[in-house]
């Protein structure tokens, strides 16, 4: 449980001139994500991504505090404990994982504190369980899933296979894939949580007679798939939401990733002067190229700032209307939240190619306009 | 009063001690903290029976935590929803009462060490080991895939459980339950120890045929050990998922049956209070550490490796010297 | 099903059982010989993993990367022995868990802390990659078939390491009796860091070639390190036959229950839930099978019977 409190604009100022800093702070933050073990290279960008946001505002009465969940629930819950009782924080974000925002955000909103999402927005949240402190910056679990199915309709596609591991995230997926799909499929597999070789389920894709294939495997479970799949010398259209193919996932991919098409939100591509000045800033600071992670982090630092220019978080009314404004520049573009506070923006596809030597993602095209989430009439607030 | 009698009362000491210095300080999280140390002791007391007294090496123990934190979590919800838990042939309603929630925790854990217990105990050693591991994560791999319940994602609760005449939400008096249960059980495990059946469990450890000379069955006693171990386990797993509002098949991974284990040997094994030194050094540790650095479990992985290699006993038994 | 497909799953089957072998037989070496549960094995699998990869992004070559991963894994064990694990020999089973738990924490944060938290590339060679075609029609990728003839050629040379040469022999003496081959001026320190060496040589082997596959990234050992102890513990603790037997079973279990659970729950239910049901309970099948064969035989198939 890495503890840096960092004050945006005193970063890189003396440690006394931090502490008066401190002293002033009106506005605590708490940052919960994955810092350590295998999930951590999300985390880092999430982190990373939220930090130049706030570097660039250079408010100085802002305080924030980051810990490490480990990717744990109960160490996520432990956190955001302390942040809420000896931190004192107002505000907190930066889950990464589904089943650790479960566990943190109804508890933080229910006693009063603010969540902003910078990733994981699972069903509960958006639907019944949706609550006015709680924003989801990100998008809702299914779109990135909804876009590679619409994207399947337009193709033509008529029988895809569709396949994703056995857990509610999994679930989802491949419902939100069909909602948009609606055709027929040349196969449905559950895979096991955490699986590493896919041999067998590469088998039935190829007895399947599929016409092209769709997954969803986060983490390390896609970097082992997308080599294995490329070895079976399979030449089927392969689809996926952005997770799989994002920038911090490629350079382990290679090239068995080049072609593929995935749903996404964001691009680094994407035409306008927000994502353009957030793109180089990105990789002047880290010198890398910035991950759809970090693209949420800055877009969820920014939407912040934006809601702290109107009004203080204690109070919560003029807070929560402010944030609800979504009065910032998007990278994504287009932006405004829908009443379960969940954003109404385009989907995209986007196809992964090679810059020179690197590989990264390039726009294809918008597949759903102005799409808010398949749970916001269950919501009500 | 031997050096070891010296450290349980200061451990008792500070047991009270520490959250009431958090209560004065205005440190609510200090409090918290303490509560998991303490729920923590209370898993490790449980495994401690099997491990210390009955010389059962279960890397298992997740199970029956686990256990106990699903029947608070499926208990719970059922309750905050306002759906019956079975309609036909009787109606089972869910509660928030924690009495309740303990009774249900104990008894489903306590049948589960059972079962597990019938089929684990005609192994032994390393064997023993691995099939209580592949107990767990059998229970591991069902709670992920198993929708019903939230599957990976668990299920969370938005308010504490309540206790007759209490403000569980209040974190001094969540703790004041915790401990309760800590010193009972540790009172209970005292008593186990200088019975007839704690000393023919130890004598069954060491020299089982003398035992089954004397006209006792070895296996048998090891089977209630370890259905007392589950059942405490699984106490400690529902006030786990009490302290967090939140139980999810993290609480059934084999890493946590591992931490279990951590607390009774860094402790000291079949040291009454092993347990409790144990796991209030790994919460601290862990606090402290996590403030150092990124690669925090570096450090842990050096400090746990030291006690081993060079701390015969664990903590108890560094501090207190070797056991008569 | 078609019987192509059929003869295609247990053929990868057999290909995933071949892996776990290698980690298997490491595994059930040391604990034959020495007796010593080592569950920082998986960590020993990383690493050969991360030193292919280092490798092959440097000189991009393969088989330059498995002699690495071998050497680097061997290596790493043989001061892992020196400097910790030789100390535990004495000690009871609890404490070697608890240390070797210990070791998994330092080596998994240590090298996170030296390459990062970006997973890394490795590939399958050029000459490996594509499909070949089998007698009766089934297409195969090649890389998958080296595999299992690595896997087969490891089995044979450590059988003929164990019966053929002098430190097999030694090794077999030190299974056996320990104060008799020492009284015969073996020197037994350094037989039993060769042990170690060797088996955590295997697992680091592993880890290169299964890492040309799959997600070369920290906690990448821990999954396997489970299943070959599921591995061991079915074909008996010590036994390299039995190491061998166990891969293939756990293997063969792994891979068709995933295929064929789902199909079993197509019969009673609609697609959508049998893949769920399916795919939850062939989780859990190679689990049962442990749990089966010990309460059949509580010492596993060709474990020694006490």
């Amino acid at each position: 449980m890495i503890r840096t409190t960092l004050l945006a604009a005193a970063s890189l100022a003396a440690t006394t001139a931090a502490m008066t800093a401190a002293a002033q702070a009106e506005v605590k933050v708490g940052v919960i994500t994955t810092l350590s073990g295998g999930g951590a290279s999300l985390g880092i960008d999430t982190r990373d991504g939220f930090m130049l946001g706030m570097e660039q505002a250079a408010r100085d009465d802002i305080e924030i505090a980051i810990e490490d969940d480990q990717r744990k629930p109960d160490v996520a819950v432990q956190i955001a404990d302390k942040m809420i009782q000896s931190d004192k924080v107002d505000i907190l974000t930066g889950i990464v994982w589904s089943n650790l925002a479960m566990a943190v955000v109804p508890a933080a909103t229910a006693q009063g504190k603010f969540y902003l999402s910078t990733n994981a927005a699972p069903a509960q949240l958006a639907g019944r369980g949706c609550n006015p402190n709680y924003f989801a910056v990100s998008y809702q679990n299914d779109n990135l899933h909804e876009a590679a199915g619409a994207y399947a309709k337009s193709e033509g596609f008529s029988n895809p296979f569709i396949m994703a591991p056995n857990y509610p995230a999994g679930q989802d997926s491949l419902a939100g894939f069909k909602r948009y799909y609606e055709g027929d499929l040349a196969g449905e597999v559950y895979t096991q949580l955490g699986q590493t070789d896919y041999a067998a389920e590469i088998a039935q894709i190829r007895a399947s007679g599929a016409d092209s294939i769709f997954f969803f495997l986060p983490g390390g479970m896609g970097i082992s798939f997308v080599k294995q799949f490329a070895d079976a010398g399979i030449d089927l259209p392969v689809m996926g939401p952005a997770f799989s193919f994002d920038q911090s996932m490629l350079p382990a991919l290679g090239d068995a990733a080049l072609g593929v098409k995935n749903g996404a939100n964001w691009s680094k591509d994407l035409d306008n002067e927000a994502n353009a000045a957030f793109v180089s800033a990105f990789e002047e600071k880290y010198d890398r190229l910035p991950s759809i992670y970090a693209a949420y982090g800055y877009d969820t630092a920014n939407l912040m700032l934006s809601a702290l220019e109107k009004a203080e978080p204690s109070d919560a009314d003029a807070f929560r209307a402010a944030l609800k404004e979504a009065d910032f520049d998007s990278v994504r573009g287009d932006f405004k939240f829908d009443t379960n506070n969940h954003p109404i923006q385009d989907i995209y596809i986007r196809e992964v190619v090679k810059e020179g030597d690197v590989l990264t993602n390039h726009l294809v095209s918008t597949v759903i306009e102005d799409r808010s989430s398949a749970y916001v009439d269950e919501c009500k607030m | 009063m031997t050096r070891e009698r010296l450290l349980n009362a200061a451990l008792v000491l500070a047991l009270f001690a520490v959250p009431a210095w958090a209560l004065w300080a205005d440190e609510p999280f200090t409090i918290t903290l303490a509560t998991r140390a303490v729920i923590f002791a209370l898993a490790a007391v449980g495994l401690n029976i099997a491990l210390g007294l009955g010389g059962l090496v279960s890397l298992g123990h997740a199970v029956f935590f686990g256990i106990g934190g699903y029947a608070m979590g499926i208990l719970a919800s059922h309750a905050q929803n306002y759906t019956p838990i079975m309609e036909a042939p009787f109606l089972i309603e869910g509660t928030k009462s924690m009495p309740i929630i303990w009774l249900v925790a104990v008894l489903a854990s306590g049948l589960a060490a059972w079962l597990i217990g019938l089929l684990s105990l005609r192994t032994s050693g390393v064997y023993f080991i691995m099939i209580t591991l592949a107990f767990g994560q059998m229970a591991y791999f069902f709670a992920t895939s198993w929708p019903t319940y939230g599957g990976e994602d668990g299920l969370s609760i938005y308010v504490r459980n309540g206790f007759p005449g209490l403000n569980t939400l209040v974190p001094i008096q969540f703790y004041g339950i915790c401990l309760a249960w800590l010193l009972l059980v540790l009172a209970l495990n005292r008593a186990l120890m200088r019975s007839r059946f704690g000393l023919a469990l130890n004598a069954a450890r060491q020299v089982p045929d003398r035992v089954r000379a004397v006209g006792l069955d070895p296996p048998r006693l090891q089977l209630v050990a370890l259905v007392l171990s589950g059942a405490i386990t699984g106490l400690a797993g529902a006030l786990f998922a009490d302290l967090n509002r939140f139980v999810s098949p993290t609480m059934l991974s084999w890493q946590m049956s591992g931490e279990i284990m951590v607390f009774v040997i860094i402790g000291g094994v079949a040291r009454l209070f092993g347990p409790v030194a144990g796991a209030g050094f790994y919460v601290l540790i862990e606090h402290w550490l996590g403030g150092v650095s990124e690669y925090w479990q570096i450090f842990l992985g050096l400090v746990l490796l030291l006690v081993v290699l060079f701390g015969k006993g664990g903590l108890v038994g560094m501090i207190a010297g070797a056991r008569k | 099903m078609s019987p192509i497909l059929l003869a295609e799953q247990v053929l990868n089957g057999l290909q995933s059982g071949v892996m776990l072998f290698l980690m298997a037989a490491g595994l059930t070496l040391i604990f034959g010989v020495m007796g010593l549960i080592n569950l920082a094995h998986g960590s020993l699998y990383m690493v050969g993993a991360f030193a292919a990869a280092t490798v092959a992004g440097l000189t991009g070559s393969f088989v330059l990367a498995l002699v690495t991963a071998l050497a680097g894994a061997a290596l790493a064990g043989a001061l892992m022995e020196v400097v910790v694990i030789r100390r535990l020999y004495a000690r009871d089973h609890l404490d070697q868990v608890l240390a070797t738990f210990a070791l998994i924490l330092i080596f998994s944060e240590g090298t996170r802390w030296a390459f990062g938290s970006f997973p890394l590339y490795l590939d399958t060679p050029d000459w490996l990659s594509g499909t070949v075609q089998l007698p009766g029609g089934i297409t195969y990728p090649a890389y998958r078939l080296a595999l299992i003839g690595v896997g087969l050629v490891v089995g044979v040379g450590l059988w003929w390491l164990n019966a053929r040469t002098r430190l097999g022999i030694r090794i077999r003496a030190g299974e056996n009796d320990r104060e008799m081959i020492a009284a015969l001026g073996v020197d037994i320190g350094r037989l039993y860091t060769l042990v170690f060496a060797l088996g955590a040589g295997l697992a680091g082997l592993a880890g290169a070639l299964v890492g040309a596959i799959q997600s070369v990234q920290v906690g990448m050992g821990e999954p396997v390190l489970i299943l070959a102890f599921v591995v061991i513990v079915i074909g008996g603790i010590g036994s390299i036959r039995g190491a061998l037997i166990g891969a293939l079973l756990v293997g063969l279990t792994g891979t068709l229950g995933s295929v064929l659970l789902p199909e079993l729950f197509k019969l009673f239910t609609d697609a959508s839930s049998a893949a769920t049901l399916g795919s939850a309970f062939s989780s859990m099948a190679i689990y049962v099978l442990m749990a089966g064969v010990l309460i059949w035989r509580p010492t596993g198939l060709f474990g020694a019977r006490s």
